[in-house]
């Protein structure tokens, strides 16, 4: 095994970020305090266009929640990661963001100058910001992940936010299958009942992944994500750290 | 909620057909109503909408769905913006049930969801790149092509969290009728779709009435 340090920080509530995570590499993110939810979403950066789509997602692999051995597709086809390992058993991708209106009705408006970083950030405001980071804006904020949270659907179609569904140290890890521009941010989901703000940061540790095997559960969840792993091979036809053709990372572990 | 429209189809000021695999876009103007017909029965019209004054502003579907707690769309359904604005109101609907959370076919999807081989086959996200590119004066492109509305298709959510493309439930001349609150650029894309037998893999066409 390589000498690879592992990074891990903190990401602490009503916060944003986002970071360049290289395929091979594995996103381990952990609820500390129980109720966090993590607003994600997932962009190509070589190719800014190409981004997270959740009805792909969801119609490949006939599912309205995700969880381990699921994949997140983007809107070409391709895989941007694995969701390796999984706590909770379903997390939340249609719901969207919390807004500064919708926050400031439910928990009221506590801005920068009043309450500092006990501010209650909104997570439409937080992507907002990191889009423009990258010369993206609102028209290229698509429906997002909300990690750690759960809202089932009954027959009818309506929806119910499941509360108290992440305890403290339930964790989730994604493998990426290519190089992937990672927006985040620590807000509450936008179901999330009226009471005090949930504050809630998330731990988060950067490593690299164990290699894709033959028998991997996101690989053969189902024939849609054999397929989808294929499109990466395509995609990464050629490169140095990408051997086969069915989409196998080699080479990494042996620096 | 099934409803029926008290408008009639001769005093409409616009009346198109759009065949299976086409695009439609024009503009709405706040309080025009609008009525999608499924001519044939079981074709998904693939849905679009901008302000027509900022086509930054579109229809949101995860706004829409939070917003009604519901991830149907039926007769008092408020199509919400990204900005939460409400854009359209389905005043009627004989068909009862339509979906917003499956998303268009596209050539790249289509091989992950039916065969690597498939990527060459016509697909909604193609019909929508043909429209931005022919439209430009709308000046929008690939960018601007969001997570839609799939009139007259039927997408159950299960108990357990399962996706289901159930059978269609629309029929030959059942339709949806939105009231639009502004002025809206309407983008269809008439579904071309060859591998789902939710349209017996037989795509027709729809029509689109708009009354003033």
């Amino acid at each position: 095994m390589s000498e690879q340090a592992n990074y891990t920080t903190t990401i602490p509530a009503a916060s944003h970020w986002s970071l360049r995570v290289r395929r091979g590499m594995e996103l381990r993110i952990k609820d500390i305090e129980g109720g966090a939810n993590l607003g994600m979403l997932f962009y190509n950066p070589e190719d800014l266009l190409e981004r997270y789509n959740a009805p792909d997602t969801l119609k490949c692999q006939h599912t309205f929640k995700l969880t381990k051995g699921n994949c997140l597709y983007s809107d070409m086809g391709r895989i941007f990661c694995s969701i390796t390992e999984d706590s909770l058993g379903w997390h939340d991708t249609v719901c969207g963001n919390s807004t500064k209106s919708s926050i400031a009705k439910r928990f009221g408006d506590k801005n920068y100058q009043q309450a500092g970083n006990q501010w209650h950030q909104n997570g439409y405001t937080a992507f907002l910001v990191e889009l423009a980071k990258y010369g993206l804006g609102k028209k290229d904020m698509a429906a997002n992940l909300n990690l750690f949270s759960k809202v089932s659907v009954d027959d009818l179609g309506n929806l119910s936010y499941v509360a108290d569904h992440s305890q403290a140290g339930d964790e989730i890890v994604l493998r990426f299958e290519m190089d992937t521009l990672v927006l985040l941010h620590t807000c509450p989901h936008p179901l999330h009942p009226a009471g005090k703000y949930p504050a809630k940061p998330v731990a988060i540790t950067l490593q690299q992944a164990e290699a894709v095997a033959d028998d991997d559960i996101c690989l053969t969840h189902c024939a849609e994500n054999g397929r989808g792993f294929k499109n990466n091979a395509l995609y990464l036809a050629g490169d140095a750290g990408f051997t086969s053709a069915t989409g196998h990372h080699g080479g990494c572990h042996d620096h | 909620m099934i409803t029926e429209s008290k408008l009639n189809a001769t005093d409409a000021v616009i009346a198109d057909t759009v065949l299976a695999g086409d695009y439609y876009m024009k503009v709405v103007k706040a309080g025009q109503t609008m009525r999608i017909v499924d001519l044939e029965g079981n074709q998904a019209a693939d849905t679009l909408f901008y302000s027509a004054a900022d086509p930054s502003e579109r229809y949101s579907a995860m706004d829409t769905i939070r917003e009604q707690g519901n991830v149907f769309l039926t007769t008092g359904t408020v199509l919400m913006s990204n900005e939460c604005n409400p854009m359209l109101e389905i005043v009627a609907d004989t068909c009862g049930r339509h979906d917003t959370l499956g998303g268009a076919c596209a050539t790249e999807s289509n091989t992950v969801r039916y065969d690597l081989e498939k990527r060459c086959m016509h697909a909604c996200r193609d019909s929508w790149m043909l429209a931005v590119a022919e439209n430009e004066n709308f000046g929008m492109t690939k960018r601007d092509i969001t997570h839609n509305i799939n009139f007259f298709m039927n997408v159950p959510v299960t108990a357990d969290g399962g996706l289901t493309f159930a059978d269609g439930i629309s029929a030959p001349g059942k339709y949806v009728e939105l009231k639009a609150a502004m002025d809206v650029i309407v983008l269809v894309s008439n579904c071309p779709q060859l591998n789902n037998p939710c349209n017996a893999y037989n795509p027709t066409p729809v029509e689109v009435l708009i009354w003033d």
